[in-house]
Order: structure tokens, then C-alpha cells, then sequence
């Protein structure tokens, strides 16, 4: 039985990634390399007004000054960002407006990852943002939505329609100077998903970002700013591919969330980057800043995750609670197969009275893969009475994988309650022969052990996104489990 | 490389100045290490909250301040240390004091051992016994990140070797009661190396004391050695003063089979930083690691655990739990390490906290690092207050709640003390608990100089 489930372990760890194939699109790309010329370049690309360029060569400038840092549980090559096109678009037709205009090269595109364009033949009423190589090319829904007072547009658009949010709350959870990425991002963004939800409003349905990268070369640079007024709640998806390359690309993100009084923001992730071939070449680096604040009275923010892709996953999704009675959620699942490596985790601090902070972190490791949980509770001297628990379990497939836990507790204030527990296992043979025994075969066994052991994450997951993230996790895993 | 801070820099003039009266009482063989030991200082200096395994403590304010006496002290009162008694009724103990981190002659009084066990200064067994000595110091006490331990390889001036021969079983337990006493501030380091051979068993108690009120700074360095199959425990009862600073790093290495426990009880301290390093260096292995700190006033106490599992089938078991009081701040770091043969192991730590006060701080830092696939391990880490439910059950029974109180902290305590083997002195130590959490011990509690 032993050899039996090895090859099982060996089969699920070794199947391929389906979404690896690139679309020939015309491209609009810059030259390689990055200096206060293509920071300017990008913004007259995008025709921005003064004060986002002052923004990007502000940024630029600090960036400059910045160091890669070299704390996480990671091995990373060298990043030359001389050797990286900053920006590339699909080439524009003008005016965007029925989905005929869509090159149809695109629309193939988005059609073999699964991603409706077309509003009328979706089912399941999920407003799509779609970006490819960070410029958003189409945006659903987008009339139903406006009725209510939603916007949900391109970063881009935003810039230019609404100023004066984007400038309100741009850079207001996640500034210029937070982190070498970050910084970098601030950069030379590209576009991104912007988000509003007015007061009192409840969005009827799921807003989602399809992430694509597709150039060679490229680095993908996205923004995504969400904003939930008072009262409001709003569930928003990401998805993400990019085409198998031998060459590791990066991807550096910005999300930031701003929850007002009693809002509810819902933000989930699939992430399916390329993760690179078996023996660990190519894929993606992930290295994405998220980052949330309930800045209202009872506000929540809860962040889900299922991070399957990417040769190097390196996040933190946070939450900064300064809003009174306010809840921050983090529940993760993260797989790393062949000779991945994740270093993610999440950041709660606590600041606001009575803040209650859950963290449910689900590490899976196969292969060669290396997978660490690294987060950060935090308790400030005057938030009396805060709560958290935090659970992060590791399961090893495999006895070449590694799996790492860095849990930080700093506790400032006497009547914080927090609690933080991890367990690393590997699937028990005797609950592997119990399935056997009642005629489940190894493979079964295992896939059905692996997925109750994320349900936890996956059930917190929306319905459509929660089917596409088990199947997921049975691909990511196929020919590894043991 | 890094910079290197002032504070770096005023040892680099002070190792040029001392060296030569150090290297004079030492042997060769001690004397080989210190240059190289100095060189690795020089670049990793003093910790800084910037390295990872220092990021809450700050020890700057020991390491800055100007002291009148470094590593090589004046000669201390020993008629102080003399008087000096240790009050572990019924604890029937080989009793060495080291004074100033010195080994004094007044020790040379000790009871008849069992034959080929010997306990004397560090630096009469590097002549006396060179080969076993040879064989083992410096041996297990590496790092590669922590400046302080090259600094005491580099600068220690003396210290305790215990070596208990194959297949001794030593009913009484080694007690070393580390005395500082002096009328300047000082700056101590002194350096202790223990082995236990083949089949072996014994347990050493440590008791750290401050004798005089001065500002005072102790890094030690013990490396122990745990043959197979024998049993080696280690007790370290610490008691000082709060302007005093102790430093402590144990690097206990195992063999095959061996059983080992370490237990450090903080009762009182300034600041103290308890560095433990298991490494399980052969199969069946068990270490268990305990720690207890109390801490009030401006205290900061700070517990490093690392475990190496380098071979399979071992087990490993932290428990550390600490109780924070006035303004005092408090620091766990354990780390576990499963290397990537090490199938079988099991591994396990908790770190329980209370605050009692708004202004008391805690981080907790419970580490993972795992390359094996068949193992069990678990980490849990707590902060928070003792129970209203506890403390309204036993009100509800007519126990006032002060008592109340006390009795869940004392309970909360116990659960580490009860780990002590040694039944005088878990006794003694519940008893000295007790009393701390009453608050009636002060530095002077258990030592009958009475100097204040």
C-alpha cells in the first residue's frame, strides 16, 4: 500500500497546468527597463492628469532609495528590472462599447479560460472585470450596476471619471512607502479594478477581476482599490492565469480595501498563476501587497484565498481594525507542488475596542514545495477587550516538501484574548486504509482527505468560485498525494 | 556586513585591552579560540532589535552603559560569598560557588565525590584533563547570527566543568550558585562546560544571584554534553536584582537515546535573555524544555528556544509559560526544527501568558520549520487573563477573590514547577512561587546576607 499511494503521490504531483497556452494578440508594449522616463511614459500611455504622474515619480523616486528585502522563507533569483517590459496592452480599437468590438483573438482567450464576457449568456449574474497583462479590457455589467450607484470600472476610467475618490482613498491603506513592492507598484502601475458601493447598498451580485498575463518579458502591475461606504456589503472575486514560460515573471499588485461604518467587504482569491514546470523553471512570482481597513465602526473585511499557481506566492493579506467592534477574517488555502515556495500569511492589528480577529490558515506542500505561514497578530495598548484565534495547519505529501510556520502574537493590552495554534501532519495511513477498507480507492482516499481538510477555507468561499477552487486543488495535487 | 555600532566599536577597544591579562590565566587550548571568536564578533557586534532572534529585546541599555570592571573583575568579597547560603532545606546537593564568574578556592572544600567524577574550574580541567576537554569545548556552543556567544568564547573568563564518567549514576544533584557581588558595575562573562558520558545520570542546578546593588551584566555560555542513553537534567533558578542583566545561552547536544530536561524559573531579573539549544544528535532522543518566568516593576524577560531535530525518531516537548505584572514585558521565541531525514519525530510547544495590567507587554513567537514528511508537531501559544469562570467558581465557594487569584496563578505556575525531579527543591520552588506572587519576595528573600 505504501508503494501504491507513493505513485499516487507521484501522478497527482506531476499533472500539467491547463491554462498555459498564449494568445497571439496585437500588443501595444514599451521597451524594456525602467527609469523616470518610462514611469512618464506609462502615465502620458494612459493619458493621466499631473497628479498621478506626481504620484509615480514620487513613488519611483522612493523606490530608488529601497532594497529588496531578504527576510522571507524564500529562495528567489535575481529580479533584473532592466530586463522587464513595464507595459503592455492589448493594441486599442476605438471605444470600446458592444462586445463585438473585442479583438476576437481576446475573446477566444477569455472564452478557453471559462471567463464570460458576454453579458447575456451568463448565468450565474457575476459582474467581470477583465485585465490582461494589468490593462482592463472589459468591464460586465457595468450599466445594471450604476443604476444602484455602484461604480465598478477600470483603475483607469476611475482616474477619470472619479478623481476625487481615487485620490481620497488611493494610497490611504497601503502608501507609496510600504514596501519595495509596493513602492515599486506605485510606480508603474498599469490598471487595475476599481470599486465603489454607495451607502446602504447591498450589491446584488459577485463582482470579479480576471487577471491574465500574456506577454513574454512582461511584469504585471495591477491596482485595485475597493470601497465599501456605510452599511454597504460586497463580495468580490479574483482570478488569476498566465501562459507556461520558461522565464519567471512578476506580478506585484496592490489591493486596498477601506471599510466604512457597519460595511462588509467579502474578498476572495483564486490564484493560478503559472507555477513553472516540474523541475521548478519558470512561473510566476506573486508578490502582491493586500491590504484592508476597517476603518468604520463594526465593519469587517474578510479576505479568502486559495493559492494554487505561481512559482513564488509571497503575500500577506491584512487587516488594520481601527474601527470600534470591528472583525478582520483571514482563511487560506495554500498548495505549493514540484518546487513551489509560498511565504504567505496575513497581519491583524488590532487597534479599535472590542475587535475581533479569525485566522484559518490550510498549508499543503508536495514535491519539492516549501510552504510557510507567517502572520502577525498584533494588540494595541488601547484596544481593550480584543479577540483572536488563530489556526494554521500544515500537511506534508511528500518527504522532500517542508512546511513553516512564523506566527508573531505582540500583545499590548491586558484584557486581549489571543490564542494561536498549529498542528503539522502528514495523512494518517490508518485513515488512508480505513477508506480502503469501506472500497475507497487510495487516489479517492486522498483527494477526499485533502479537501476536508480545506473545507474549512473552501466553504467560506462563493458557491461557483468554491467548485472551481476544489477541482483546482485535485489538478494542483494530481500524481503528489501520500 | 553590516555597520558596526558604536557599541560593537567599544568592544573592539576593550578586547584589545584585556585579551592579554585574559589569555595569561587560560590554556593554549582555550586561548586557540578567542581570535577567531573575536573575528566572527566583530561582524554580527552586539544584537540589535533589527536581528530577528533579538527583535524584542533591546539589550543596548546593558551593552551601552560605561562599566568600572570588564571581564576581568577585581577580586570580590568572598567572605560575602562565603556566608552565602542557598535555602533549599533538605537538598542534599554538591554545592560549587562561582563568584564573578570565577571559580574560587574556597570550593576546593567539597564532599567525597564518586570516583572519576570531577567538578572544578574551566580552566584547571583544560590542563588537567585536556583530552575529554579538547574533545568538547566549543564544540556545541555555534551560531551564526548571535554576536554574544563568540563574545563570551572570545572574552569568558572562567567557569564550571562538571564531567561524570561512563555509567555513573550520581544520586545528588551538582548544585552552581553563581554569585555577582561587587562595589563598581561589571560586565561578567563566564563560560561552563558539563558532559555526561555514556549511561550516565545526573542533574545540575544553576541558581544566578546578585549579591550587590551595582549595575551588573552577565553573559554565560554552557555547552553540555549528553552521552548515550544517559539522563542529564538541568535546573536554573534565577533571582537578581532589577538593575541587573543575565544573559544565558545552554547549548546541550544529545546523543543516542538520551533523555535530557532543562527548566529555567525566572523569580526576578532586570533583564534576562535565556537562550536554550537542543540538538537531538542521535536516534530515539527526547528533550523536554521547560521555562517559568514572573516578572513586575520594569522587567523584561525574554526565553529563546531552539530544538534541532536532526535524526529520526526523536521527541521533543517546550512549555513555557510566563506571568506579567506592573510594566513589565515579556518575550517567547521557540523555534522547532525538523531536518529533512528526521522521519518520526514528534515535537510539541505551548507558551501561556497572563497580563495582569494594562501596561504589561507580550510577543510570542512560536516557530515551525519542518522537512520531514512522517511527524507530529504542534505549537500553541496563548495570551490573555487568568479565568472569570475559574475565579467566580471559586468565589462561589467562599474563597475571597484575592486568594482566588492567587491560587489560578499558582496553579497557572505549577504546571512548569511540577516538572522539577528533584522533590526538595520543586518544593522550595513552589514555595518561593508562592511568595512571588504574594509579592513578599523581594531580591533578598532567599539569601541570608542580608546586605540591604
Amino acid at each position: 500500500m505504501e508503494k501504491d499511494q507513493d505513485k499516487i503521490i507521484s501522478d497527482v504531483t506531476t499533472s500539467e497546468y491547463k491554462y498555459g497556452f498564449y494568445s497571439d494578440i496585437e500588443m501595444d508594449r514599451i521597451p524594456k527597463g525602467l527609469n523616470e522616463d518610462v514611469v512618464r511614459l506609462i502615465s502620458v500611455k494612459k493619458n493621466e492628469p499631473e497628479w498621478l504622474l506626481d504620484f509615480r515619480l514620487k513613488s519611483y523616486r522612493h523606490w530608488l532609495t529601497m532594497k529588496m528585502p531578504t527576510w522571507p522563507n524564500l529562495k528567489i533569483a535575481p529580479i533584473n528590472y532592466q530586463d522587464i517590459i513595464f507595459y503592455a496592452a492589448p493594441k486599442e480599437r476605438k471605444n470600446l462599447n458592444s462586445i463585438d468590438d473585442i479583438d476576437p483573438e481576446l475573446k477566444k482567450t477569455f472564452d478557453k479560460l471559462g471567463i464570460p464576457l458576454q453579458e447575456q449568456k451568463h448565468l450565474a449574474g457575476v459582474a467581470v472585470d477583465a485585465v490582461i497583462d494589468s490593462v482592463s479590457i472589459k468591464t460586465t455589467f457595468k450599466e445594471t450596476l450604476a443604476e444602484m450607484g455602484i461604480i465598478f470600472c477600470s483603475f483607469s476610467d476611475a482616474v477619470k471619471e472619479y478623481p476625487d475618490l481615487v485620490k481620497r482613498y488611493m494610497g490611504s491603506v497601503v502608501p507609496y512607502t510600504d514596501n519595495f513592492f509596493a513602492t515599486l507598484n506605485s510606480a508603474v502601475f498599469s490598471d487595475g479594478s476599481f470599486c465603489y458601493i454607495p451607502k446602504g447598498i447591498r450589491c446584488p451580485m459577485e463582482l470579479s477581476t480576471y487577471f491574465r498575463i500574456n506577454s513574454a518579458n512582461t511584469g504585471q502591475f495591477e491596482r485595485t482599490l475597493l470601497i465599501a461606504d456605510e452599511e454597504s456589503y460586497v463580495s468580490y472575486l479574483e482570478g488569476c492565469t498566465a501562459p507556461s514560460r520558461d522565464e519567471n515573471q512578476l506580478h506585484a499588485a496592490i489591493v486596498e480595501i477601506v471599510a466604512e461604518k457597519n460595511a462588509e467587504v467579502k474578498y476572495s482569491t483564486v490564484q493560478n498563476w503559472y507555477p513553472g514546470d516540474k523541475e521548478g523553471k519558470g512561473g510566476v512570482y506573486n508578490f502582491v501587497t493586500k491590504r484592508g481597513m476597517c476603518k468604520g465602526e463594526s465593519s469587517k473585511i474578510s479576505w479568502t484565498q486559495i493559492e494554487t499557481g505561481s512559482a513564488i506566492t509571497w503575500k500577506y493579506p491584512s487587516c488594520i481594525l481601527r474601527g470600534d467592534n470591528s472583525v478582520g477574517e483571514f482563511y487560506s488555502v495554500a498548495v505549493t507542488n514540484n518546487y513551489q515556495q509560498a511565504d504567505t500569511g496575513t497581519k491583524m492589528t488590532h487597534i479599535g475596542k472590542n475587535t475581533r480577529s479569525t485566522i484559518v490558515s490550510k498549508g499543503i506542500s508536495a514535491g519539492h514545495g516549501q510552504n510557510s505561514y507567517r502572520g502577525l497578530v498584533k494588540v494595541l495598548k488601547n484596544a481593550t477587550n480584543a479577540r483572536n484565534y488563530s489556526q494554521c495547519d500544515s500537511l506534508l505529501l511528500g518527504d522532500k516538501c517542508g512546511a513553516h510556520t512564523f506566527p508573531y502574537l505582540e500583545v499590548d493590552n491586558s484584557t486581549a484574548i489571543v490564542e494561536h495554534e498549529a498542528t503539522t501532519s502528514k495523512i494518517g495511513e490508518d485513515q488512508i486504509f480505513y477508506c480502503n477498507q469501506r472500497g475507497i480507492s487510495t487516489e479517492d482516499a486522498i483527494g477526499l482527505i485533502v479537501n476536508g481538510y480545506a473545507r474549512e477555507v473552501i466553504n467560506k468561499l462563493p458557491m461557483e468560485f468554491a467548485v472551481e477552487a476544489q477541482k483546482l486543488l485535485q489538478i494542483s495535487l494530481e500524481g503528489s498525494v501520500g | 556586513m553590516k555597520e558596526k555600532s558604536e557599541i560593537t566599536e567599544k568592544y573592539l577597544g576593550l578586547y584589545k585591552d584585556n585579551i592579554n591579562k585574559i589569555s595569561g590565566i587560560s590554556s593554549p587550548f582555550i586561548n586557540s579560540f578567542r581570535a577567531p571568536a573575536f573575528e566572527k564578533f566583530s561582524k554580527l557586534g552586539i544584537p540589535s532589535k533589527k536581528d530577528e532572534a533579538y527583535k524584542y529585546t533591546n539589550l543596548n541599555i546593558f551593552f551601552d552603559h560605561d562599566y568600572e570592571n570588564y571581564f576581568m573583575p577585581v577580586p570580590a568579597d568572598f567572605i560575602k560569598a562565603e556566608e552565602f547560603r542557598c535555602e533549599v532545606t533538605d537538598l542534599d546537593a554538591y554545592g560549587v560557588v562561582l563568584l564573578n564568574g570565577f571559580y574560587p578556592t574556597l570550593n576546593e572544600k567539597l564532599r567525597q565525590l564518586p570516583s572519576g567524577v570531577w567538578i572544578g574550574s574551566l580552566n584547571a580541567a583544560a590542563v588537567q584533563f585536556s583530552d575529554i576537554f579538547e574533545k568538547n569545548y566549543g564544540k556545541y556552543a555555534k551560531s551564526e547570527t548571535d554576536g554574544l556567544i563568540h563574545l563570551n568564547t572570545a572574552m569568558a573568563s572562567d567557569g564550571v566543568f562538571v564531567y561524570i564518567p561512563e555509567g555513573v549514576h550520581m544520586t545528588r544533584p551538582v548544585q552552581v550558585v553563581n554569585l555577582v557581588q561587587s562595589d563598581d558595575d561589571t560586565f561578567n562573562q563566564h563560560r561552563n562546560l558539563i558532559i555526561a558520558e555514556k549511561n550516565s545520570n545526573f542533574s545540575i542546578i544553576i541558581c544566578d544571584h546578585t549579591l550587590s546593588p551595582q549595575k551588573f551584566l552577565t553573559n554565560a555560555v554552557t555547552e553540555v554534553f549528553v552521552g548515550e542513553n544517559a539522563h542529564f537534567d538541568i535546573i536554573r533558578v534565577q533571582n537578581e536584582h532589577n538593575n541587573a542583566c543575565k544573559i544565558t545561552s545552554t547549548f546541550i547536544h544529545q546523543e543516542k537515546n538520551s533523555v535530557t530536561s532543562s527548566n529555567n524559573i525566572t523569580l526576578h531579573g532586570g533583564l534576562i535573555r535565556n537562550n536554550t539549544y537542543h540538538y537531538l544528535g542521535g536516534e530515539g532522543a527526547e528533550s523536554y524544555s521547560y521555562g517559568l518566568f514572573l516578572a513586575d516593576k520594569w522587567q523584561h524577560i525574554d526565553n529563546f528556544v531552539n530544538v534541532d531535530h536532526a535524526f529520526p525518531h526523536c521527541t521533543s516537548n517546550q512549555l513555557f509559560k510566563g506571568v506579567l505584572d506592573d510594566m513589565s514585558t515579556g518575550a517567547f521565541n521557540g523555534r522547532i526544527l525538523v531536518r529533512p531525514d528526521a522521519q518520526g519525530t514528534l515535537a510539541y510547544q505551548k507558551n501561556n501568558n497572563i497580563l495582569l495590567t494594562d501596561d504589561t507587554k507580550m510577543d510570542t513567537k512560536p516557530q515551525l520549520e519542518i522537512f520531514a514528511d512522517d511527524v507530529k508537531c504542534s505549537h500553541g501559544a496563548t495570551i490573555g487573563q487568568l479565568d472569570d469562570d475559574a475565579l467566580f467558581y471559586l468565589q462561589s465557594r467562599g474563597i475571597n477573590k484575592r486568594e482566588a487569584r492567587l491560587m489560578l496563578m499558582f496553579g497557572f505556575a505549577h504546571e512548569v514547577i511540577q516538572n522539577i525531579k528533584i522533590e526538595p527543591l520543586r518544593e522550595r520552588m513552589d514555595n518561593l512561587v508562592m511568595q512571588r506572587l504574594k509579592g513578599e519576595l523581594s531580591r533578598c528573600a532567599s539569601c541570608m546576607v542580608k546586605c540591604m
